[in-house]
């Protein structure tokens, strides 16, 4: 309404300016310091976790929080819900697996390899299901996501229901014994750090602008000349990567790749964790997936009721803050991004 | 180059069995301001859609620059140099303003997929976006989120998006749509002072805009042309004025 007010005023000159941008400058500073603040706790918490938490505990908090922070690129930044995030995070474990175990690979290779093929899985998953939007993309790759599972649970080399078991940890690049659990967890707290680094820039790149827009509004950015398209798809295949980056070490950390990896109940638990930390925000995911793999573990002892408070915290999390932890802390904080 | 810039031969788009778009053709001139105007369910945003690809045609054809771009997708002809706005206000609502006219420029530098560069790249724009803001007002809010900015100013952005991209022929849907009289005023204005070295087709209800705006108008009523020519002339044709006189009902529901 002021706006009407405001134009009369000054009408001879069209469309005037008025005031003053709104303070941004000390926004922007105050931004900075708050990532600043979170860089700082999560290279810190990196850093020490192993001298007061069962490193083991620490190394599938990561596993996960890498998970999420993957599919966060899709849902927070891109728009695009899949519901399919567990085949590639299912599915790079078990290729992760068979080449550490059978084929003798060292650990940083078998990770790649894995990784590569999720890549590969996503380019497929995200070439057919981008051709629907909304909840039919979801439908589309939890139905391709069934498939994967199917293998999983078919295939010879993945050991059926039992799993895909003594996954060697081996040398990482023959010098370090990844069989002690400290040196294992650096070298996991490295591949998540070298993970999360590799989204920020996404995010933080001339694509993640182009991204973002295609969250925004779609047809603009359809108008404004952008393949939308192809950038869905480059998208998908990079957060199914990196989605196969956080599965394939999770084989390594727990030395074996299992059918609940793959199955749909981990792709809403992915879904879970980056709604409750915050969607769209840098660190919620991490936060998120602490949140929940820290209730499970805290829980381990009322057996299945896990689900059930795991589920009430999610209906108090969507009622109550919608935004998830950090998105709700930036509001808080008046600022945009965390 | 022929004086004209898009053409549409015999445009026929049937939705079923309901003809949306009968028949038409169209000439654009080249650096006109060409508006459609028409009761409701006359078929003007069909056309629209179908002028800007975002439909595709059941017969005739459309040319571009002596181009035919009948089978073009929108992104291509966006990168030919025909950019489209939308009825409702389109803008990118969480990034700023700067980041959203930046969006325009940043096609220019085709880094668009490169995912592993540092976006203050992008700051090279920066200046430039800021012109373009100034173009249409908006300079002082470079930074503010584009989903704050009054109504009339996300027009005014969406405006400065779309010269971000140097259009040759920029096409608007109901630029005016929504707002009160002092808006009107100033999109109007700001029409008229960034039509310079452009073709612009526009759509619009308001009669007082297209009178004030438009070299050529086309009336569409029921799908088709009803009469062609210059504000003064078509608005004294007497089938135009029934037409605007008489909207049955099962007309206004094409629109929705």
């Amino acid at each position: 309404m002021s706006d009407v007010t405001e134009t009369t005023a000054n009408s001879q000159s069209g469309i005037a300016e008025f005031e003053e941008g709104l303070g941004d400058p000390v926004l922007r500073r105050r931004a900075r310091i708050w990532q600043g603040i979170f860089w700082v706790a999560m290279l810190g918490f990196l850093a020490a976790a192993p001298f007061f938490l069962y490193p083991v505990f620490v190394m599938q908090l990561l596993c996960f929080a890498l998970f999420a922070a993957a599919f966060n690129l899709l849902i927070g930044f891109t728009g695009l819900l899949s519901f399919g995030h567990a085949a590639f995070f299912g599915g790079a474990a078990y290729i992760a697996g068979h080449v550490l175990k059978v084929w003798g690979f060292p650990p940083i290779l078998g990770i790649l390899t894995g990784t590569l093929f999720a890549a590969a899985l996503g380019w497929l998953v995200g070439s057919l299901a981008i051709r629907r939007q909304g909840i039919y993309f979801a439908m589309i790759t939890l139905a391709l996501a069934q498939i994967v599972y199917f293998f999983a649970l078919q295939m010879p080399f993945t050991g059926g229901e039992d799993g895909l078991q003594g996954i060697p940890r081996g040398h990482l690049l023959g010098i370090f014994n990844l069989n002690d659990p400290l040196a294992m967890y650096y070298f996991v707290a490295a591949v998540f750090l070298v993970g999360f680094l590799v989204i920020y820039r996404i995010i933080h790149s001339p694509f993640g602008q182009v991204l973002q827009a295609i969250r925004e509004n779609e047809p603009r950015a359809l108008s404004l000349g952008y393949n939308v398209d192809r950038f869905k798809l480059l998208a998908f295949v990079l957060s199914a990567a990196l989605a196969g980056l956080a599965g394939s070490t999770k084989a390594l950390v727990f030395q074996f790749a299992s059918l609940t990896d793959a199955h749909w109940q981990m792709s809403g638990e992915v879904i879970l964790m980056t709604l409750l930390g915050g969607m769209g925000t840098i660190f919620g995911p991490v936060v998120g997936a602490f949140i929940v793999v820290a209730l499970q573990h805290a829980l381990s002892g009322i057996g299945s009721w896990v689900q059930v408070v795991i589920g009430g915290t999610f209906i108090a999390c969507v009622l109550l803050f919608r935004r998830g932890v950090v998105g709700e802390l930036a509001r808080l904080l008046r600022i945009n991004s965390l | 180059m022929s004086d004209i810039i898009l053409e549409a031969r015999n445009l026929t788009k049937s939705f079923g069995g309901f003809v949306a778009v009968n028949d038409v053709n169209l000439r654009i001139e080249r650096g006109s301001i060409h508006a459609i105007i028409g009761p409701n369910g006359a078929g003007k945003t069909t056309m629209f859609n179908l002028l800007t690809k975002f439909h595709t045609p059941t017969s005739g054809s459309i040319r571009f620059n002596d181009t035919d771009i009948t089978n073009r997708k929108p992104a291509e002809i966006a990168n030919m140099g025909i950019v489209r706005s939308f009825q409702i206000s389109a803008v990118f609502p969480h990034l700023t303003a700067l980041e959203n006219v930046r969006l325009a420029l940043q096609r220019g530098l085709g880094v668009s997929y490169h995912f592993w560069r540092s976006q203050k790249m992008l700051s090279d724009l920066d200046a430039q976006a800021v012109a373009r803001l100034d173009q249409v007002g908006l300079k002082s809010y470079a930074h503010t989120r584009a989903v704050e900015l009054p109504y009339g100013r996300k027009r005014a952005l969406e405006i400065a998006t779309t010269l971000g991209l140097e259009p040759e022929l920029m096409l608007l849907d109901e630029p005016t749509q929504g707002m009160g009289t002092e808006d009107v005023g100033a999109v109007t204005e700001l029409i008229s002072r960034v039509r310079e070295g452009r073709t612009i087709v526009m759509v619009e209800h308001n009669l007082g805009v297209v009178a004030e705006l438009a070299d050529t108008i086309t009336v569409l009523a029921r799908g088709e042309v009803l009469a062609e020519g210059p504000y003064s002339e078509v608005s004294r044709n007497p089938q135009v004025m029934e037409a605007y006189m008489g909207v049955s009902a099962e007309e206004q529901e094409e629109e929705a």
